[in-house]
């Protein structure tokens, strides 16, 4: 979809601003929704694509206010919620609970929920299916011209908006069996298919702007793809 | 789309009903989510304890540092390191489920590599940890893409216009490394002491490792 996360190209956001003597983790919060995020991605109640693209889904304001791991809360609790494995409501509750110092919160009930997933509901884990790599056949090769097709889909992408329509070169044709994340976010299949770094030199880019002797290299989804003659 | 769109943003609603908790609000509800995930046994807070401590102490850009210690001083390993970087990092022990695969791309004083994600912040926490706030923030990521050049300065690094820019934007699940050139007076320093001279930011590529005074090394 096209929206404030894919971010190439835009003006307007000033200086990159470098912090000294970083921690890993501003606040502990941050972590335990990091690690929280991994225990559910890697036991496959929910993908990376989903993940993704639930984030994509913020309002605009949310996505640049509520930092990086806010964003990732927000996945989790929308996508916990649509799955029927932990509620707004109960969330909420627990929320006020919390808030009121409750000695004995609520405890949810166990059976009034879509859990355990079943074993078909279970997204596996990660983005390369390497028990499928010798059915992959790349549609291109290393020095193929190649224009990446211009399209805007409702849901998810990783087609960047700024390369679409662009003519580049293929430098690297990664011909495992990699899932196709427009697809895998909407639970509609993983259509396994090469990843191509595509390589666009800056003034087809970006026009009368483009700095001198740069090449941007963009990692394409084969279906990204068509031939260019 | 399938998904439901019915529900405001979260923090929009409740906001206002708990100005009075002093802790910010993500804080907050990260701890209501998490209690109630353990108390249904969907999650378990000890192992997120592990992870929080792995990325915390474990893994961080010190990972990378050793992998380019080694392709400087051992020609056969930056060979396969450039042919297959996940492979060539297990023969020192590193991996991990996080980064399924990597190319390890080699600055020269012709070429200059730099990553970035423009969709979210895709990084290779396998051999850097984390990324640091910067590479997540909207400036780098809207800029690095259009103004390499500008944007590199800006950071420390300026570059001659002979000098062929790559910016690589990693939006697929492949992961890059930048592998950074070797700095001059370097050549007296063993394996473990070039370790200690590799920056992280030489590894995203918006720095490069300075000359080394030898007499100094310590």
């Amino acid at each position: 979809m096209n929206g404030i996360h894919d971010m190439g190209g835009l003006h307007g956001f000033g200086a990159v601003e470098v912090e000294a003597d970083e921690p890993v983790f501003h606040a502990r919060w941050e972590g335990r929704v990091y690690a929280m995020t991994q225990q559910l991605d890697t036991r496959g109640v929910y993908s990376l694509d989903e993940h993704r693209h639930e984030i994509e889904l913020m309002g605009t304001p949310s996505y640049l206010l509520d930092g990086y791991y806010g964003r990732w809360l927000f996945a989790m609790e929308r996508i916990l919620d649509r799955k029927g494995i932990l509620t707004r409501a109960e969330v909420d509750l627990r929320l006020s609970e919390i808030g009121a110092d409750a000695l004995a919160p609520t405890r949810p009930d166990r059976e009034a929920r879509h859990w355990p997933l079943a074993p078909e509901e279970l997204t596996p884990w990660g983005a390369w299916r390497r028990d499928r790599d010798a059915d992959i056949v790349p549609k291109f090769a290393v020095g193929d011209r190649v224009r990446v097709r211009n399209l805007h889909p409702e849901g998810h992408t990783r087609l960047t908006a700024y390369i679409r329509g662009k003519v580049g070169t293929v430098s690297i044709v990664n011909a495992q069996a990699w899932v196709l994340p427009d697809t895998r976010a909407h639970n509609r299949g993983e259509n396994l298919q090469p990843v191509y770094n595509v390589d666009f030199p800056a003034d087809e880019v970006w026009g009368p702007q483009a700095e001198p002797n740069v090449t941007v290299k963009v990692d394409l989804m084969e279906d990204y793809l068509e031939r260019e003659v | 789309m399938a998904h439901d769109h019915h529900h405001d943003h979260h923090h929009d609603g409740h906001s206002h009903g708990h100005e009075e908790l002093e802790r910010p609000w993500q804080a907050v509800r990260t701890e209501a989510v998490e209690s109630l995930l353990a108390d249904l046994g969907i999650i378990d807070p000890a192992r997120v304890d592990e992870i929080v401590r792995y990325y915390e102490e474990k893994v961080g850009p010190k990972t990378g540092a050793r992998v380019v210690a080694k392709a400087w001083t051992d020609p056969e390993f930056k060979a396969r390191l450039l042919a297959n970087g996940l492979e060539a990092c297990a023969e020192l022990g590193i991996g991990g489920p996080e980064t399924e695969y990597l190319h390890v791309v080699e600055n020269t004083p012709e070429v200059h590599n730099v990553i970035v994600c423009t969709l979210c912040s895709c990084y290779p926490w396998t051999v850097l940890g984390l990324p640091p706030a910067w590479y997540k923030s909207s400036a780098y990521r809207s800029r690095m893409v259009r103004e390499p050049r500008r944007l590199l300065a800006e950071m420390g690094l300026p570059l001659q216009d002979d000098v062929r820019i790559q910016v690589w934007d990693s939006v697929s699940e492949i992961r890059y490394l930048v592998l950074p050139e070797r700095p001059a007076g370097t050549d007296g320093l063993t394996e473990e002491q070039l370790i200690e001279i590799v920056s992280r930011d030489s590894m995203i590529g918006v720095a490069k490792l300075p000359v080394q005074d030898q007499g100094s090394q310590s």
